[in-house]
């Protein structure tokens, strides 16, 4: 078989309804070694859902996900963190009752990291301080010992990136990561990113600032009503008369 | 000379939690004191009691452990209705090897704690997937299925029960051996719950999608407490069976589901010490309202209505915030 070696993840036909809500219908879309691809689309076009049921979080009624020739379809979450495929949540979802720091702790206990380390865990705190610095928690501020409850929606985001980068994915899919934050601080996440795909990272962005998405991502997939209505270079897809109904609605 | 007023604990507690230095005696003593309390109460008070009220302490430790190993199971986000399973496992599986097999206590007691935990992880195993309310309603009903399974099917003595086996050498033996493995339990689980496998039974209960999303699979370590939690509820009943030389139905009695519970939130969850000060004020209460007869239930009832009212967070969790908020007066230089 002649298969695209650079192609990582592969996702055929995939489905699911909730009582008779169709989600997701039909979505196949490929994402190549690397890539930044950004889906958008309007409030519940099942982007959400798309993520679940990539990362095992909700089963398809069918369908099939593929990575790196692999199916992994119906997968438990955690064993498909362990193949390299991480995620964030829109909803932010941190251990409240714990610092900062200590949230890192728990992704640094799993196996993965386990067994890219050569089976030692090493100075847990330490290394969760080292990512926390990476994505902008000032390290001589006590920022990154406060307690989770007690920090900045800002910093909430940030720490829910950190949480992926602690488990040293290969694909990275950031469920609306910018959702819910000022400009400036956005400003301030980008570069992260950006330093993230220098390292070699795919990453896929769900995302609702288009303006911030666009300038980062190298191909963008639209979702309306749980259908792929198009796919291409950002400036390409927002000109389609499919995508320009969906935002602006019909012009009829 | 101006003096100001200054928390005892100032850094004392960040110190002692991170990097273990501490800078005095007075500040060594801050800490011990709290611990010092059980250990010095446990193992030197009780004991010179009258014969009568160190019987009691006996059955309030055993409900302390069962609190605690209700604890522990809450700390995963597991809310148990059902220590009378863990307690009637223990109780039988020490009693069926001691009186078909003879073995002696030396033996049942371990072999019932493992083989006791493991039974009632197996059996709790394909209900671990539900959350909240759904494992409670598992958790109550198994201990009075198995106890009329008992009844119905006659094994185990039936509803007579097994009798006559091997009791303690003596009653003070009972008591040390109880109230060691007690505080082996507290200390044991406090000491647990710091590291980093605590943190991430915190995080189960926390947030369990959030530990799902972070490679972790969360119901092997939810079967993992479940054993730990199980272990210690079938050490209990394995202990109460050797005390009673007797093993039979009272085992899953409701009581032991209801008391643990009880005994946490009056004393304040997710604290193990909690629970276990929740059994020392409500198991010799009980005893206490004996005199009124009838009447017990009404004024033991009415006490738990009032504290659950006056004192949500428990007792322990109060007294915790107290302490580490006393103060002394400096000179200011």
């Amino acid at each position: 078989m002649n298969r695209d070696e650079s192609v990582i993840l592969k996702v055929e036909n995939l489905t699911k309804s909730f009582g008779g809500v169709m989600a997701v219908l039909n979505v196949s879309f490929d994402i190549r070694k690397g890539e930044l691809l950004g889906i958008i689309g309007p409030n519940g076009s099942g982007k959400t859902t798309l993520v679940n049921l990539v990362t095992g979080f909700v089963k398809p009624d069918s369908g099939r996900v593929e990575y790196r020739g692999r199916n992994i379809t119906g997968w438990a979450p955690y064993r498909i963190v362990g193949l390299g495929i991480t995620r964030t949540f829109q909803m932010v979802k941190p251990f409240y009752q714990l610092p900062a720091f200590k949230n890192l702790v728990v992704p640094l206990s799993s196996p993965r990291v386990k067994r890219l380390a050569g089976g030692r865990y090493g100075d847990r705190d330490a290394v969760a301080l080292d990512l926390l610095e990476e994505v902008g928690f000032e390290r001589d501020s006590r920022v990154s010992y406060k307690s989770a409850a007690s920090l900045p929606q800002g910093y909430l985001k940030r720490l829910e990136l950190a949480k992926n980068m602690a488990l040293r994915p290969d694909l990275l899919i950031l469920d609306e990561l910018f959702s819910g934050l000022s400009l400036a601080e956005v400003a301030s996440i980008v570069p992260i990113i950006e330093k993230l795909r220098l390292q070699g990272k795919t990453i896929v962005m769900i995302e609702h600032r288009l303006k911030e998405l666009f300038r980062i991502a190298d191909r963008v997939m639209v979702l309306n009503y749980g259908e792929k209505i198009a796919e291409g270079a950002s400036d390409q897809v927002m000109e389609d008369p499919a995508v320009k109904q969906a935002y602006l609605g019909s012009e009829t | 000379m101006r003096k100001r007023k200054e928390r005892i604990d100032r850094g004392v507690k960040a110190r002692s939690s991170d990097i273990y230095a501490l800078t005095g005696v007075r500040e060594m003593l801050y800490l011990l004191f709290p611990r010092a309390i059980p250990v010095v109460g446990l193992l030197v008070f009780i004991p010179l009691l009258s014969p009568y009220w160190r019987e009691v302490f006996i059955s309030t430790a055993v409900y302390a452990l069962l609190a605690i190993s209700w604890d522990i199971l809450v700390s995963a986000g597991l809310v148990s209705l059902g220590q009378a399973l863990f307690y009637g496992i223990g109780s039988y599986f020490a009693g069926a090897l001691n009186h078909y097999w003879g073995l002696s206590p030396l033996w049942t007691i371990p072999l019932a704690t493992v083989g006791g935990g493991l039974l009632c992880t197996l059996m709790l195993l394909p209900v671990l997937r539900l959350r909240g309310i759904y494992f409670s309603m598992v958790t109550l009903v198994l201990p009075l299925m198995l106890l009329r399974l008992v009844e119905a099917t006659r094994i185990l003595g039936g509803t007579e029960g097994l009798t006559g086996l091997t009791p303690f050498p003596s009653p003070l033996f009972s008591l040390y051996f109880v109230q060691i493995a007690l505080l082996a339990s507290l200390f044991g689980f406090r000491r647990l719950m710091g590291t980093d496998y605590g943190l991430i039974i915190k995080g189960i209960s926390d947030n369990d999608r959030s530990v799902m999303s972070a490679g972790i699979n969360i119901y092997w370590y939810k079967a993992q407490v479940l054993f730990l939690g199980a272990s210690v509820g079938a050490f209990t009943g394995a202990f109460g069976t050797h005390l009673d030389m007797f093993a039979g139905m009272p085992g899953f009695a409701l009581d032991y589901s209801i008391m643990p519970v009880a005994a946490a939130v009056v004393g304040g969850m997710g604290t193990f010490a909690g629970p276990m000060v929740g059994a020392f004020i409500l198991v010799p209460l009980s005893e206490f309202l004996r005199a009124l007869g009838a009447l017990r239930i009404v004024f033991y009832g009415l006490f738990l209505v009032i504290f659950v009212v006056g004192l949500p967070e428990g007792l322990f969790h109060y007294i915790q915030r107290k302490y580490e908020k006393f103060e002394r007066w400096v000179v200011v230089e």
